[in-house]
């Protein structure tokens, strides 16, 4: 009994022993019914030498451990999760009834088309809504995530130029220094020679650095408007003028859009590709949530780049089409996460055409709150009005208490909430980045700006206490260096 | 901060030192490696690259963020510090010590600071 419930008290406090460690030999989650066919066996050179490595359980087991992990995790369901750029906005619950939905779940990718149509029905519909929020003429919902839409929207953009006999010429990306890592990733990834142009004094893109940059070498631009500085860029039409004036193409990184859909369309400030997250945007469960979707979308004169299949409608019957001989090719197996996909749209219909808008104004109206109550003025990087979210520099705290960026957000885990993102942009020192989205309540947005505050004062009165913190996170301070340099990525006897 | 007078410096944070006859140290000075935190790792280039003047040769890579080191001059790897690759926290520990690469220039930069003129950017960079 004592053992029992020493044991119940360290799931509790969060030690949470692997499943290898909780495994008892013979014990299992099945019974099956004796045999009542011939015996079979494959052939003998196909078969394992010795039992796999698994882990025995009962499912009461089983259930526990996860149960143990879960509370352990913190999530949107948990409390405030404020992680900028990455739109931790509540995931409505109607979205998962739909996606569960037989006709949805219960399909198999090989199931002939005549009896999917209503799925290939999601794929047209989304699609169609999609290109109507981004200003795009044609979308493919195959990527899995935003880097993989990234990675696709360049894939487009070098085919185009290999079709037009400028591929060897055009050969650079520009991409602005306070880009998504991922952008000169996926630019390099395509064979691009990534030109890294600064931001000017007011953190968007520096027109005369970026008219300087612009040649017959010039393969496009990849921006995200707004920045991720949470700052729009007023003169977005000039630099994708400037772009397409030197013959480049301009790719919008659709990960900040939560703080314009439905307001205004990257179509219409002249971009040519673009990527949607919809694990962000369109409130679908990510962040070892879910699986992610990064549509990709581009204008009339690109869509044949497009990934294939596409969805066509043949008279009435939709199918998938693979008549696409400039098509970039299939970038993921069947159709990308359809479930995702499922979910995207039943967050569209619901909002609505109005209460899209509204969404995108509710995410600035409470990045803008948050931003005045949570924030001295000295920590500001640019005292203007944000979008859907905001950085701050700690860097006059740190020179003053030693309490570096990285000690508050960990103190942030001890008050109860998810800290920002940390560290980035990289053109901000000790930069920490909110984005509370449209669906926190003025309650929470006071309570985290407090407990903020508090946290800063911790900083001056005593600021070992935040060296060391979270001191009640079920993990404490982890040795960062240790885990980056000599990490245990498998479990071993 | 210290900042040693016998080296010259950049505006991108790395020190050179000068060898003579054209060679030179070059390592990461203690403003970069403070602002850096904890490096966890170092991209070395190899022995014989080339280095262009102000473009990348190396990357460090701190628990923060992965960051680029700029080349001070034109000119060519000759050796490089192969005890950062297992040890990179001696980059944290003893930044001056710690050169990444002796190079060959073929000729020295005209806008590498003294190291009162860097202390002044440095500063500068601080109260930014």
């Amino acid at each position: 009994m004592a053992d029992a419930l020493s044991a119940l008290n360290a799931l509790n406090k969060g030690d949470v022993p692997l499943v290898f460690e909780r495994s008892v030999p013979g014990a299992r989650t099945d019974m099956l019914p004796p045999l009542d066919v011939p015996e079979s066996s494959p052939d003998a050179a196909l078969l394992r030498s010795e039992p796999p490595l698994l882990p025995e359980l009962t499912e009461g087991e089983v259930s526990r451990h996860f149960s143990a992990l879960e509370r352990r995790a913190f999530g949107v369901n948990n409390g405030f999760y404020p992680l900028g750029s990455c739109t931790m906005k509540y995931n409505p619950k109607i979205n998962e009834e739909m996606a569960a939905l037989p006709g949805f779940a219960d399909i198999h990718p090989r199931q002939p088309e005549r009896n999917v149509q209503g799925c290939l029905a999601v794929i047209t519909q989304l699609e169609g809504m999609l290109c109507e929020i981004s200003g795009m003429d044609a979308m493919s919902l195959q990527p899995a995530a935003g880097a993989h839409g990234e990675f696709t929207g360049v894939m487009m953009i070098k085919a185009y130029y290999g079709r037009l006999g400028d591929g060897k010429r055009r050969t650079k990306m520009i991409i602005p220094d306070a880009a998504h890592g991922t952008n000169p990733a996926s630019a390099a990834m395509n064979g691009y020679t990534v030109v890294t142009i600064p931001s000017d004094a007011n953190g968007c893109v520096d027109v005369v650095a970026l008219r300087a940059a612009v040649g017959a070498d010039t393969a496009g631009l990849m921006l995200t408007n707004p920045n991720t500085l949470g700052l729009f860029d007023p003169n977005v039409a000039e630099i994708t003028g400037i772009v397409h004036g030197g013959g480049g193409l301009c790719y919008y990184d659709g990960a900040n859009l939560n703080a314009i859909m439905g307001i205004t369309r990257p179509g219409d400030m002249g971009f040519d590709v673009v990527h949607l997250n919809l694990h962000k945007t369109f409130a679908t469960p990510h962040g070892g949530g879910g699986p992610g979707s990064g549509a990709v979308g581009c204008k009339a004169f690109l869509s044949e780049y497009l990934p294939k299949p596409g969805v066509a409608d043949n008279s009435g019957s939709l199918t998938f089409d693979n008549d696409m001989p400039l098509s970039v090719g299939k970038v993921r197996a069947f159709y990308g996460n359809f479930l995702v996909c499922v979910r995207a749209l039943c967050y569209l219909l619901t909002l609505g055409r109005e209460g899209v808008p509204q969404a995108a104004s509710n995410a600035v109206l409470n990045a803008n709150y948050l931003m005045r109550r949570l924030a001295d003025p000295d920590e500001f990087v640019h005292d203007r009005a944000c979008m859907h979210e905001f950085v701050l520099s700690m860097k006059k705290l740190k020179a003053e208490t030693g309490v570096s960026a990285l000690d508050l957000a960990k103190g942030l885990l001890d008050k109860g909430m998810h800290p920002p993102t940390m560290y980035f942009p990289l053109i901000v020192e000790e930069a920490l980045m909110f984005e509370p989205t449209e669906t926190e309540s003025r309650a929470t947005l006071d309570a985290a700006a407090e407990a903020f505050r508090a946290l800063v004062k911790q900083a001056h009165d005593d600021p070992d206490s935040l060296h060391t913190a979270p001191h009640a996170a079920p993990v404490r301070r982890p040795d960062e260096v240790r885990a980056v340099r000599t990490p245990i990525l498998r479990y071993e006897t | 901060m210290t900042f040693p007078k016998t080296l010259r410096y950049t505006k991108s944070h790395e020190w050179i030192e000068d060898l003579s006859d054209g060679a030179y140290r070059v390592g990461l000075t203690d403003y970069a490696q403070n602002a850096l935190g904890d490096v966890v790792f170092v991209n070395l280039p190899e022995s014989g690259s080339e280095l262009i003047s102000g473009e990348p040769f190396c990357d460090v890579e701190s628990v923060k963020a992965v960051s680029d080191v700029y080349s001070p001059f034109t000119g060519t790897v000759s050796e490089i510090n192969e005890v950062l690759l297992d040890s990179p926290e001696r980059i944290n520990q003893d930044c001056y010590a710690s050169w990444l690469i002796k190079a060959e220039a073929n000729a020295p930069g005209s806008d590498w600071l003294d190291a009162d003129e860097y202390e002044a950017f440095a500063a500068s960079e601080q109260g930014h």
